[in-house]
């Protein structure tokens, strides 16, 4: 006779509503009449998105395993939980914009004609959209946010796939640019699978260590039997599967590839989303499972933090295109969030209340600077290359106003989110007396504060050219979007004081 | 025959794998590789399971066979649209995104 393991269905409800709506979706594109699906699955991918919000609200404060121990619902988890949701909801709505192009919208009308072809031509600036996109995007944000709360290797792994597969498959559905989105989807299709392999090596080797995938059964096996050589390679394997999903040097080859082929909304739903995703599950890999034998990661994150930070900020310099540039950018963030993560010191440290915050203030600014990278176009979609982006302020002061302060965020100025953000993940790293390391965030800091002021400098102080591209005029999506994020971004710098505090509240991980 | 050595072969088996993923050029053949790893870490994990004497390992490998079966329909669909239009699964020649 098995028993049915005890399942908390309010500490699941988040995942219910967000895996429901994405099922519903599913149905959706089978059965409703075609004109009908756009408008119907983005209102279904936002009732999901937003209600999974909603449920992770309303449990905060609760702290349980559930689900035979595969599931962990407590503060970290569910303030991640709500952050994903959110950032997912924004990005849906940066994938309904259909105003900004003459192609009416950024996904493919249809993913089966080949790119090129004379049909393809033909449905460019045809109605109808290849409308998968919203339910495989709300499976990705479920999977994110299953990521986050796994408390079992095995639920980890699941996760992970459950989040990567569908975001390979939306990578390649870009409407313009077909080639390239194609390229990149199987480029990070390829490579994921890759990563993917190895952590899986990792959990078995645990496994084999350990006699269990639970994270506590870990942690208890470490604390009482020591480590071995199985389990530090095994735990390497692993922080090598997770490093890659969160784009950290020297893990980060296909980052840059793939945000620049992704049609511009997916790229602002990966960076932001799966960022955060990724970095719950290492915070919780290292501090739940190994959190007692610290010394087995901690030289390896402390490494793998310098290498990115450099990697980041060095190659952020020579790019000649804006949605690299963010790669990279997103790259040395990665490094960044390292640092706080290095600052997690077994109970006492602020380290995870810093990269809580650090991974909200990020994700919100990220997406605001891809929704304005979505635009700046001209005839042939949107203008990437930062050449094109000279004189922007002539054109368009808002835009390139809102941009500038975007920027100052990603590069850390006082009065922004970024500021805050950074100013926390350092001193949690002083604390623990990784003063080194901060010293190398803040000369790559100042480096990669080079780039983004470049790119100010480039939109108002240049000679706009002659056959330059326009700013569109946003739809409603698109200006919630930007409304958003810009009013947060400033608020997270101005007044930081009640959101550092529920990061403080929620720094809690329950195992 | 004791249990190493079935570890050693899914441990040559997985390297044999990633080393096929890095020197291969064709797209279905580097996924192949890719699969040939995830079939080494069951090796391991059914090997694991017994020598641990849990279960957990036999259940994780349906697991990851599932997860196989899926990544195979997503990774074909990609690498077939990107076949048609170039007529080459080789990933050489997708080259378009650099620097």
């Amino acid at each position: 006779m098995i028993e049915a393991p005890d399942l908390s269905l309010s500490a699941l409800s988040p995942f219910l509503f967000v895996f429901g709506a994405a099922l519903v979706g599913v149905l959706v594109e089978s059965f409703a009449p075609r004109h009908v699906r756009q408008p119907t699955q983005v209102a279904l991918a936002l009732v999901g998105t937003v209600g999974g919000f909603a449920c992770t609200l309303l449990l905060a404060g609760r702290g349980e395993v559930t689900a035979a121990g595969a599931l962990a619902v407590d503060g970290a988890g569910l303030f991640l939980q709500a952050t994903i949701a959110g950032l997912g909801a924004l990005s849906v709505l940066l994938f309904a914009e259909r105003a900004l192009d003459p192609a009416r919208s950024a996904f493919v009308a249809s993913a089966a004609v080949p790119a090129g072809s004379p049909r393809d031509r033909e449905l460019l600036t045809d109605e109808r959209v290849q409308t998968e996109v919203y339910p495989l995007a709300t499976f990705a944000v479920g999977g994110m946010m299953l990521f986050v709360a796994a408390n079992d290797l095995l639920v980890m792994f699941i996760a992970l796939e459950v989040l990567s597969l569908p975001l390979y498959l939306i990578c390649g559905l870009s409407r313009r640019r077909r080639l390239l989105s194609q390229e990149a989807a199987v480029k990070y299709f390829l490579l994921g699978a890759f990563a993917s392999a190895f952590f899986l090596y990792g959990l078995a080797l645990v496994y084999g260590a350990t006699g269990t995938v639970q994270l506590a059964g870990i942690r208890q096996s470490v604390t009482d039997d020591g480590t071995g050589t199985l389990l530090v390679l095994g735990l390497g394997l692993l922080v090598v599967g997770l490093m890659f999903k969160a784009s950290v040097a020297p893990f980060h080859t296909w980052t840059p590839d793939v945000y620049q082929g992704a049609p511009t909304p997916v790229t602002a739903f990966m960076a932001a989303c799966t960022k955060v995703a990724a970095f719950g599950a290492i915070l919780r890999l290292l501090y739940v499972a190994f959190g007692t034998a610290d010394w087995t990661w901690r030289p390896l994150v402390y490494g793998i933090a310098i290498v990115s930070m450099v990697v980041g900020a060095v190659l952020g310099l020579t790019q000649t295109d804006v949605k690299r540039m963010l790669a990279y950018s997103s790259i040395a963030h990665a490094g960044f969030l390292l640092t706080g993560v290095i600052g997690l010191d077994a109970g006492t440290g602020s380290g995870l209340a810093a990269t809580l915050f650090y991974l909200l203030a990020y994700g919100l600014t990220t997406v605001g600077a891809f929704a304005v990278v979505t635009l700046v176009r001209d005839g042939d979609g949107e203008a990437t290359a930062l050449a094109q982006w000279a004189g922007l302020a002539r054109r368009s002061p808002l835009t390139a106003a809102i941009m500038t302060f975007l920027l100052l965020a990603l590069a850390g100025i006082p009065l922004t989110s970024g500021f805050t953000g950074k100013f926390a993940v350092f001193r949690a790293a002083i604390e623990v007396g990784a003063w080194p390391l901060a010293v190398v965030a803040l000369v790559t800091s100042a480096v990669a504060g080079f780039f983004y002021l470049r790119l100010v400098v480039l939109m108002y102080f240049s000679e706009p050219a002659e056959d330059g591209p326009s700013v569109g005029v946003p739809g409603l999506p698109t200006t919630i979007v930007l409304a958003v994020t810009v009013a947060a971004t400033l608020v997270l710098g101005v007044v930081p004081g009640s959101v550092l505090d529920l990061a403080d509240g929620a720094a809690r991980l329950v195992g | 025959m004791s249990l190493t050595n079935y570890l050693v072969l899914a441990a040559i088996l997985f390297t044999v794998g990633a080393v096929g993923v890095l020197v291969r050029r064709n797209a279905i053949v580097v996924f192949m590789c890719i699969e040939l790893m995830l079939n080494s870490v069951n090796l391991t994990l059914v090997t694991f399971a017994r020598s641990t004497g849990t279960l957990d390992g036999q259940v994780i490998a349906f697991f990851v066979m599932v997860v196989a079966a899926a990544e195979v329909v997503v990774g074909l669909a990609i690498i077939m649209s990107i076949y048609r239009t170039r007529r080459s699964a080789s990933v050489d020649d997708a080259n378009l995104l650099k620097y």
